[in-house]
């Protein structure tokens, strides 16, 4: 693994791996000493060519506590809003010899050109590309559902998936990078996933995803769930009528203070509440709702430091000179005995 | 020297199952020993065979004390993150890291592996405890010191001194962590290749 663009192509093997590496990471954060050596001398670029304040942060904190140095850059304020290019803001970023690109960008697919191209040798980080993937959300999440998961079977969560979870994902999924990243992790992972949306915001081409569609929020509560996903409608992308009123939006897929109840009534009482943040208060998600015992939305954001640490470590730690023709004959070169 | 041949060296087993065990139960005799007793003693296993020597070792020592509590002297101390040679070999995921619920400040940890080589596993260890909290002393056992080191290190506690050539691999196996190519249970030292 030297890039990390999509949850998509990422394997079972892979996703355990990473999700495995980050639980022990966690552990990391309740140390005397929140520091670990095995970045030294790394350099870590965060490239934001959106706003973001939590992803940015994470990043930034993951990387230093893994001792790696972090250089910031955002696009505003920057060269680019002279009209530099992606391809030489990448160029200029290979002469500063960073090793790793953490990149949001407004435009889908703009990490994998980066990757895919030889305008610079660093190992890509997807921090969420226009409307199309998250990854690193996605991961985060499905770390906070399987230690939820495997608490409630009463099992270590290392090594565990997510067989039999339901999860329910319910909001914009139209414009969500995160919807899409956690439908194919969450698939992966082998959890049965719904959809609950508007008509009006769901891409087409959604029934040919591995997940169930729903128009129906209560519908979908009373046939039982065991995490839902609220996702952030997406004011800034909101450039149709897409539902009537916000009113109407969070009476109908909101998740308000009846709906909270309601997993009560409905006898679902470990069903946890996420949300990628940052929430919407009273319109996606009602404030009892992000503040009850079933909300994960702090755990989350603490996960995503690990997940990030262990997405960081796994991609920078390993000898990353070698040439790319011997890349495959060092994957199978078993490790040297650790004497 | 009458032959040199390029055929493979087979392996052959330097400790068996009660070798190992004897040089165990000789260890945990010479921590408390060194100790003048079981107070404040801490054993940190180095994954991935170290622990289940260290675990090996608590209960031998429990036997020998019996106001000791294997389980609570005994933890496991990943030093993965804290190689000098990260950059230089396929990544290796980390193993977990467990301390006693006493924590290791003012304790006398013996820090446990199963091969000292180079030295360099117990250098990544000593900073690892370092981030990890003080203790008073720091000593070290392991089951098999096969020379070579590259390091200013050396054990405080050995089972079996076994000079070796650089070009020869030790392999330890132990029950809790490995199993022979016929699924049977294995305890035994072996040397391979070389010449």
């Amino acid at each position: 693994m030297k890039h990390l663009l999509s949850t998509e192509d990422l394997s079972l093997a892979n996703a355990i791996r990473i999700l495995d590496t980050a639980e022990e990471m966690a552990a990391v954060g309740d140390r005397e000493v929140k520091k670990l050596p095995a970045l030294r001398g790394r350099t870590v670029v965060n490239l934001f060519f959106e706003d973001s304040t939590r992803t940015r942060i994470s990043f930034e904190a993951a990387a230093k506590r893994l001792s790696a140095d972090v250089i910031n850059f955002a696009a505003k304020g920057s060269s680019v809003s002279k009209g530099e290019s992606l391809k030489d803001t990448a160029q200029t970023l290979a002469a500063m010899g960073a090793d790793a690109v953490v990149i949001r960008h407004w435009a889908s697919g703009a990490p994998h050109r980066l990757a895919a191209t030889d305008w610079i040798d660093a190992a890509v980080i997807n921090a969420g590309d226009g409307t199309h993937e998250h990854p690193t959300q996605a991961l985060l999440d499905a770390f906070t559902m399987r230690r939820h998961w495997s608490q409630l079977a009463g099992s270590a969560s290392t090594g565990a998936d997510l067989k039999g979870m339901r999860v329910a994902i319910a909001g914009d999924v139209l414009h969500s990078r995160v919807a899409r990243s956690n439908v194919w992790l969450l698939r992966t992972l082998g959890a049965e996933i719904t959809l609950v949306a508007p008509p009006t915001l769901l891409p087409i081409g959604v029934e040919h995803w591995p997940c169930k569609v729903s128009y129906d929020m209560d519908d979908t509560l009373a046939q039982g769930v065991d995490a839902v996903m609220m996702l952030r409608v997406q004011g800034e992308r909101m450039n149709a009528s897409f539902f009537p009123s916000t009113r109407e939006y969070s009476r109908r897929w909101g998740f308000d203070d009846n709906r909270l109840r309601a997993l009560d009534s409905l006898g679902l009482k470990d069903t946890i509440i996420m949300h990628p943040g940052p929430m919407n208060r009273g319109l996606e998600i009602s404030s009892a709702a992000a503040d009850s015992p079933r909300s994960t939305v702090l755990a989350q954001v603490r996960n995503g430091v690990s997940v990030r640490m262990a997405t960081l470590y796994l991609l920078l730690s390993g000898d990353t000179r070698e040439p790319a023709a011997t890349a495959g004959a060092a994957r199978n070169h078993s490790t040297k005995e650790s004497n | 020297m009458t032959s040199v041949t390029n055929a493979p060296v087979p392996a052959r087993v330097v400790l068996n199952q009660a070798d190992i065990d004897r040089a165990l139960t000789r260890i945990a005799h010479e921590i408390l020993e060194a100790n003048k007793g079981s107070k404040d003693l801490v054993l940190l296993g180095i994954p991935r065979r170290g622990y289940p020597l260290a675990v090996r070792l608590a209960h031998k020592i429990a036997a020998a004390d019996a106001t000791v509590d294997a389980t609570a002297i005994v933890g496991q101390l990943d030093v993965t993150m804290f190689r000098d040679d990260l950059s230089h070999q396929p990544t290796r995921p980390p193993y977990p890291t467990q301390l006693p619920r006493t924590g290791i400040d003012n304790k006398v940890v013996v820090l446990i592996d199963d091969v000292l080589y180079s030295g360099r596993t117990i250098r990544a260890a000593l900073d690892a405890i370092i981030d990890l909290g003080r203790p008073r002393i720091v000593r070290l056992a392991v089951l098999i010191d096969r020379g070579h080191r590259e390091l200013p290190i050396r054990a405080d506690h050995v089972g079996k001194n076994l000079p070796t050539s650089s070009a020869e691999k030790v392999r330890v196996r132990l029950e809790e962590t490995d199993t022979a190519a016929d699924g049977s249970v294995v305890n035994e030292v072996v040397i391979e290749g070389g010449a």
